[in-house]
C-alpha cells in the first residue's frame, strides 16, 4: 500500500517536472530576443561564422525539438552552459546547491522550532494575552516583504538562514497556531479536559495526533517558500546559492540557466510536498 | 476588532488619499533633482530630505504609494478575473477540463511564487521604459496570481454544480453559458470578492520584492519596491532614517489590509 502511494506520488512528480520543464522550455524559447546571440555581433567574426551562429539558432526554433534535446543533454549530465557566467550549468549547481540547502535547512528548523514552541505554548496556556502578542509579532513579520528582511539582516549582521527563518516563521506559526486551535475545540478534547487530564496530557496525547498530518503538510509546504526566500536573502547577503544564482540569471536574462533552476526548484518542492503527504498518510493509516 | 477595522479603513483612506493629492503635495513632482541639495536631511523645504541625486524624498514616496496601491488592486483584478475563468469553468464543467486546469494550477502552485515571479520578469526585456517596466510587472504579478484563487473556485464551482438549484436550473432547460453565468457565478462572488481582496496585500508586497531585487519599476519613477531599494548599503539605521519611512508605510498599509481581511480570509477558505 505504502509501495502504491510512493509511486503514485513518483510518477506524479515525473509527470510535472517534465510538463515544467516543457513550459519553461517554451517561454524560454518564445522570450523576446531568444534568436538573438550577441556573438553575431563581434567583428572578429567571418560572415560564414555569423552565418554558422544563425543556423544554429534557427535549428532550435521548433520548441518540441528543442526541449527534446535538452532532455537528451540533461539525461547525459550535461545541462548546457551559462551564457552570462560561461561555466556549466552543473558546475554553478554543484557548487552552490550545498549553501542553499544549508541555508533553508537551519531557516527551516530555526522557524519551525520557534513556530512550534510559540504555537505549543499559547494553546497550553490559553492566555488572551499572549496569544495576541505572538499575533502581533508573527503578523509583523508577515507584513515585511521578505527582501527588507534581508537587508536589514545585512545591516544587522544577522546570518542568512536566520532571515530565511524569520521569513517563514509567520506563516509555520500561524498554521500551526490555528490548526491547534481547531484541535482543542474538538469534542473528544473538551471531554479530556473535563475529566481533568494534564494540558501536557491533552496536547501531547490528544492534540497533536490530530494535527500532526496537516503540520506534516505544511511543513511541505515551507519549504517551497524558504527556496522562494532563498533568492533574496543570497541575493542580498552576498551569499554564493542557488538564489544568488537565478537572481543573477534573471538580471542577465541567462534563460538556458534560468531553464535549469526552475526544473530543479520544480522537483525539490515537489519531492518535499510528497514526501510530507505519504509521511502525513503514513502516520493517518497509523493511527487509524 | 470592529474599532480595529475602522482604524485599518481610516489609514488605508488617508494614504490612499495622500498618494491621490501627490500633485498638489508635492507639486515639483518626483523626478525633479536639487542638485545643490543632494542627500540633504529633512528639512522644512524636503519633509524626509533628498535620495543621492537630489531627488525630494516626501514627492517619491506620495507617487511610489500612488503606483503600488492602484496598480496592486488593478493586478488583483486580472488575477481573480483569469482565476474565476480557469477556476470557475473547470469546477463548473468538471471532468477532463477540470483535471487539466488542476493539473496546470499544481504546475504553477509547485514553484515559490517569487522564484516564478523573477524567472518570468526575466523572460520579458529588462531595458524597458519606466512606464512599460510598471505595466509588466503589475500585468506579471496579475497573470501569475490566479491559481491559489483557482483552486479554491475550482471547488466551490463544482460543490455550485451539484447542488439543488443548478440542478433544477437545468431540468427547467438551462445549460452550458447562460446557467453559468445567470446561476453560478453569482454564487461565486462572495469567493470572488474574498480573493480579489486578500491578493493586494499579496501583489504590494511581491512588487516590493521584486523592486528591491532591481526586476519591478524602472527608475526615475518610484514604487515601494523602488524606494525600498535605498536601504541598500547603509550602515546603521541612525544613518538616514527617513529612508525608513517608505518601509513603515509598506508595514502600514499591509497590516491595515490584514486587519480588514480577517473576515474575507474565512470567506475564502
Amino acid at each position: 500500500m505504502l509501495g502504491w502511494k510512493i509511486a503514485r506520488h513518483g510518477l506524479a512528480m515525473l509527470v510535472t517536472v517534465l510538463l515544467g520543464g516543457l513550459l519553461s522550455a517554451t517561454l524560454v524559447r518564445f522570450a523576446p530576443g531568444f534568436d538573438v546571440d550577441e556573438n553575431q555581433l563581434d567583428p572578429r567574426l567571418s560572415s560564414a561564422s555569423v552565418q554558422a551562429l544563425r543556423e544554429a539558432r534557427l535549428r532550435e526554433h521548433n520548441v518540441v525539438r528543442f526541449y527534446y534535446r535538452s532532455l537528451m543533454r540533461a539525461a547525459h549530465g550535461d545541462l548546457g552552459t551559462s551564457i552570462s557566467l560561461g561555466q556549466p550549468v552543473t558546475t554553478l549547481l554543484r557548487d552552490r546547491a550545498p549553501l542553499t540547502l544549508r541555508l533553508v535547512s537551519i531557516g527551516l528548523l530555526l522557524s519551525w522550532s520557534v513556530a512550534l514552541a510559540l504555537a505549543f505554548s499559547a494553546a497550553w496556556w490559553r492566555n488572551a494575552s499572549y496569544d495576541a502578542l505572538t499575533t502581533v509579532v508573527s503578523g509583523t513579520f508577515l507584513c515585511i516583504p521578505a527582501a527588507v528582511l534581508a537587508l536589514l539582516s545585512v545591516l544587522w549582521n544577522v546570518p542568512g538562514a536566520l532571515a530565511i527563518g524569520l521569513i517563514v516563521f509567520p506563516r509555520s506559526y500561524r498554521y500551526a497556531r490555528n490548526l491547534l486551535a481547531r484541535a482543542y475545540s474538538l469534542p473528544h478534547i473538551i471531554t479530556a479536559r473535563a475529566k481533568g487530564l494534564s494540558e501536557l496530557r491533552i496536547l501531547f496525547w490528544h492534540a497533536v495526533p490530530v494535527v500532526g498530518p496537516q503540520l506534516l503538510a505544511v511543513a511541505g509546504v515551507s519549504v517551497s517558500v524558504a527556496i522562494g526566500a532563498a533568492i533574496p536573502v543570497e541575493a542580498l547577503c552576498g551569499l554564493a546559492g542557488v538564489g544568488q544564482l537565478a537572481w543573477q540569471a534573471a538580471l542577465a536574462r541567462d534563460l538556458p540557466l534560468l531553464m535549469n533552476i526552475t526544473v530543479l526548484v520544480t522537483l525539490v518542492t515537489l519531492v518535499a510536498n510528497s514526501g510530507a503527504d505519504v509521511l502525513g498518510q503514513v502516520l493517518c493509516g497509523e493511527r487509524a | 476588532m470592529k474599532t480595529g477595522r475602522r482604524l485599518a479603513c481610516l489609514v488605508l483612506v488617508l494614504v490612499v488619499g495622500a498618494s491621490l493629492a501627490a500633485g498638489w503635495l508635492a507639486p515639483p513632482g518626483y523626478a525633479k533633482q536639487y542638485r545643490e541639495a543632494a542627500g540633504a536631511a529633512p528639512s522644512a523645504q524636503h519633509w524626509l530630505g533628498t535620495d543621492e541625486i537630489g531627488r525630494d524624498r516626501f514627492a517619491r514616496v506620495l507617487y511610489g504609494t500612488r503606483i503600488s496601491l492602484l496598480l496592486a488592486p488593478a493586478a488583483a483584478l486580472l488575477s481573480t478575473l483569469l482565476a474565476a475563468v480557469v477556476g470557475g469553468l473547470a469546477g463548473y464543467v468538471g471532468g477532463v477540463w477540470a483535471r487539466v486546469a488542476m493539473a496546470v494550477t499544481d504546475l504553477f502552485l509547485s514553484l515559490p511564487w517569487l522564484f516564478l515571479l523573477i524567472t518570468v520578469r526575466a523572460l520579458l526585456p529588462l531595458n524597458v521604459s519606466p512606464l512599460v517596466s510598471v505595466m509588466v510587472t503589475f500585468l506579471i504579478l496579475g497573470a501569475l496570481g490566479w491559481t491559489s484563487a483557482a483552486r479554491v473556485l475550482c471547488t466551490t464551482a463544482a460543490t455550485l454544480r451539484g447542488s439543488d438549484f443548478v440542478c433544477q436550473a437545468r431540468a427547467s432547460g438551462i445549460r452550458g453559458a447562460r446557467l453559468f453565468w445567470i446561476h453560478v457565478l453569482p454564487n461565486l462572488k462572495p469567493v470572488l470578492y474574498a480573493q480579489f481582496w486578500i491578493s493586494i496585500p499579496v501583489f504590494i508586497l511581491s512588487e516590493a520584492n521584486l523592486g528591491i531585487l532591481g526586476l519591478g519599476v524602472a527608475e526615475p519613477m518610484p514604487s515601494w519596491g523602488s524606494l525600498l531599494r535605498e536601504l541598500e548599503g547603509m550602515v546603521s539605521v541612525s544613518e538616514e532614517p527617513s529612508k525608513f519611512v517608505p518601509l513603515i508605510l509598506l508595514v502600514v498599509v499591509v497590516t491595515a489590509f490584514q486587519f480588514l481581511l480577517s473576515r474575507q480570509e474565512e470567506v475564502a477558505a
